[in-house]
């Protein structure tokens, strides 16, 4: 436990990715097997599942500190982290505990099964036997999310380094359903698969926003125009006879999407497409907070896919026949997929006529002059899209966010004058700041609370909005 | 009506207010802190009727380590960055706490080199307080005279093009809120000390009782939550009451609360040190 507390108080305590990767590395190269292989589930969500709640851990931790249970909830307030509040008010000790990470994971897994005052020994027996950093590992053990600043990525490039070997197999095999339980190290990252390559996806090519006025984009007959839909960007692989979707942030989806599975039976091998997941029914693209339903669930379940089920709009094709068309003009590859989402189509559609095959086109559009794509960019709460999408047609599809070729001009978000009736403080980096707010709207002289808000805002400006907040506010009693 | 100044043990100079009238005192703290620091007259607990106290870190999570541990860890860091050949800046008020630092740091390898203000507030105490000799950053100062060193810096100095000549560095903070993650995080700063010129929960406890007081009249911090705490588990007359001081103080960021804090005393105390209680009523 030392080690690994070590490890998270280097990383926790700098903001530099280099210094993050070396001390994980060192770490990779020096730990127990079994403390790695905990490691890198706990950081990559992977936590064994929570003996014991979080208030029940509250009472407990109170208990042994000497203070009342409404002091506890005040200071957490203002702590912003539960791990963090209880491993500061507990008593300082001078013991110490010599059990690994992968030990202590293993007893709190057999916790589970045992009555609360077993629990309660455990935790309090425990607490006082770790000095002050190992006690918040302990306690974010069991309440998830260490929010350290360490991405799958950097996790998987520091495990490179101490491993060699290559980064983008090692995302792959980090990938799926395993869990720290079922697997070992050894298993997990030495086992040799060449599977893993075959889902290996294209960097993303990102857009930025217009920033000035649109025609200083120039002519208007070299670009091409599309919605931008609302939905989840995604990766489609089709190798090997197998389907991978990935989404964005590099997370391999496929299996919350189960409907792409018919991808198989029309797409050839050798096929990648970029495109827009979104939630679609009854030739009606749904609304954003329907797909939310989908993202946060590991298994789908059969009403969710009737009641939502999504489809890939199509922007671009990046693999074709097992090539990388990357660097073909926009316009070629549009070419190419127009016909490749055609065919399949009309495929699907022998197979088995009466249902709706997963895969549209993002149709594109051509104008003549840029009033016209201003006009259409108009219509786009009528398309149910963000905006529109503006690609140069002779571009290539680069790497990551550039600027010149790609440019989304999304349409104003709708405005509003509101009453902030109530603020709460934010979590981690956003502890004891108000950045959680919440509006109000008047009804026959009555506030009637409408909307929760607490992103959007930059740093400097919850700054600004947090101080004016703690200068006027009135003082809420809580009882 | 009868006034006199005792030792708050805050900063070197700074005072609490003692004032009695007929039978009845009260006390009037100011910032305080109970750990001799080294360089400040240390706080002594005066008998009262009404103690009024702030309460900057009125809260049981926040606790602090012994000094000398506090200062073995800087010392450690500066070592370690040393080594690795990088310059370790410190971020420190002004006053007080820069001198707290500098009075601790480990001289034998490395030598202190200051940004203007810490200097120059060095040097007025230095007739007081025995120092380490520290070395004024002039645009004359060399990358490679600084290269390894220890170099302390107000906090504004963060992130300025005055940094640039102490490239590789790596920053530090001390300060009472280093003791939250969020805090640290905020200031995007490498390493956080917690090491502040306030009380912490057992301090500020201790204090109280060491006073013998009935009533308690907390301001400046989480004042609130204190007299509550004073009056469910203490059993004593606490009210909480907003300080005139206290807006200034509530719009800065909460990292640099405590900076900002002991600059509102500061300025009072230079104000009051010569003259009479006139001048320093409005503490």
């Amino acid at each position: 436990m030392k080690q690994f507390a070590e490890l998270i108080r280097v990383i926790d305590g700098t903001n530099k990715t280099t210094l993050k990767v070396a001390a994980l590395t060192e770490y990779f190269k020096t730990a127990p097997d079994e403390d790695k292989l905990w490691t890198i589930a706990i950081l990559s969500h992977r936590r064994p599942k929570r003996p014991v709640n979080t208030t029940l851990m509250r009472e407990w931790a109170t208990e042994i500190s000497g203070i009342p249970l409404w002091l506890f909830e005040e200071s957490y307030h203002i702590v912003g982290d539960l791990a963090e509040t209880i491993a500061l008010i507990l008593p300082t000790t001078n013991e110490s505990s010599e059990k690994t990470l992968s030990q202590i994971i293993q007893e709190l897994i057999e916790l589970r099964k045992k009555e609360d005052s077993e629990k309660k020994a455990y935790l309090q027996e425990n607490w006082l036997k770790l000095n002050y950093y190992e006690r918040f590992v302990f306690n974010k053990i069991m309440t998830g999310g260490f929010r350290i600043g360490v991405s799958q990525k950097l996790m998987t490039r520091a495990l490179s380094q101490a491993t060699d070997i290559d980064q983008d197999v090692l995302a792959h095999k980090l990938m799926g359903s395993w869990t720290g339980e079922n697997t070992t190290f050894k298993e997990l990252v030495y086992e040799d698969n060449e599977v893993a390559m075959r889902g290996k996806p294209y960097p993303f090519y990102l857009a930025y926003a217009v920033e000035n006025e649109v025609s200083d984009l120039g002519d208007v007959t070299q670009w091409s125009a599309e919605h931008k839909w609302d939905g989840i960007r995604s990766q489609t692989i089709i190798r090997s006879g197998e389907i991978f979707v990935w989404s964005r942030g590099e997370e391999l989806v496929t299996d919350k999407y189960p409907e792409f599975q018919k991808f198989l039976d029309v797409i050839p091998d050798g096929t990648v497409i970029d495109g827009e997941i979104l939630p679609y029914k009854d030739r009606q693209i749904l609304s954003f907070n329907d797909l939310q339903t989908r993202i946060g669930r590991k298994t789908v379940g059969k009403k969710l896919l009737e009641d939502v089920p999504v489809v890939i709009v199509a922007y671009d094709l990046l693999e074709w026949q097992g090539n990388d068309i990357r660097e073909l003009p926009f316009q070629e590859r549009r070419a190419l997929l127009d016909k490749l989402v055609l065919d399949s189509n009309e495929k699907a559609n022998l197979i088995e006529s009466d249902s709706m095959f997963p895969l549209l086109i993002s149709e594109t559009m051509s104008f003549t002059n840029w009033e016209d794509v201003a006009k259409e960019r108009e219509r786009s709460a009528d398309r149910r899209s963000e905006g529109l999408m503006l690609k140069r047609k002779d571009s290539p599809y680069l790497v990551g966010r550039k600027k010149g070729d790609w440019w989304k001009w999304k349409v104003d978000p709708f405005t509003i004058d509101a009453v902030l009736t109530y603020a709460m403080r934010g979590h981690g980096r956003r502890a004891n700041l108000y950045t959680d707010y919440t509006f109000g709207l008047w009804q026959d002289g009555e506030l009637v609370t409408f909307a929760k808000a607490y992103s959007g805002l930059t740093d400097a400006e919850f700054r600004k909005v947090d101080a004016w907040i703690k200068k006027t506010r009135c003082n809420v009693l809580v009882l | 009506m009868k006034f006199s100044f005792h030792p708050a043990g805050h900063i070197p100079g700074s005072s609490q207010i003692r004032v009695e009238h007929k039978d009845e005192v009260w006390v009037f703290t100011g910032d305080y802190k109970t750990e001799d620091d080294g360089i400040s007259t240390p706080y002594q607990p005066v008998k009262c009727d009404t103690f009024i106290t702030e309460c900057t870190f009125g809260l049981p999570a926040f606790k602090w380590q012994l000094q000398t541990q506090v200062m073995d860890d800087v010392n450690n860091w500066c070592a370690q960055n040393h080594a690795d050949g990088k310059t370790s800046v410190l971020f420190a008020y002004s006053l007080g706490k820069a001198q707290r630092l500098i009075k601790h740091l480990d001289t034998a390898q490395m030598k202190i080199y200051c940004h203007g203000a810490v200097y120059k507030m060095t040097e007025v105490l230095r007739q007081l307080i025995n120092f380490p000799p520290t070395y004024l950053i002039t645009r004359e100062t060399t990358k490679e005279e600084l290269a390894g060193n220890i170099v302390v810096a107000p906090p504004s100095a963060h992130g300025s093009p005055w940094m640039r000549k102490m490239v590789p560095y790596v920053t530090a903070s001390a300060s009472g809120w280093m003791a939250f993650r969020g805090a640290r995080r905020r200031r995007a700063i490498d390493k956080g000390f917690v090491l502040s010129d306030h009380c912490d929960w057992d301090g500020l406890l201790d204090s109280i009782d060491a006073t013998g007081c009935e009533n308690v009249i907390t301001t400046h911090g989480y004042q609130d939550i204190f007299a509550r705490y004073l009056r469910e588990e203490k059993g004593l007359n606490a009210i909480s009451e907003r300080t005139q001081y206290e807006t200034e103080n509530i719009t800065e960021s909460e990292s640099d609360k405590d900076d900002k804090l002991s600059l509102q005393t500061s300025s009072d105390i230079v104000a009051s040190s010569n003259t009479n209680f006139s001048s320093s009523k409005k503490m």
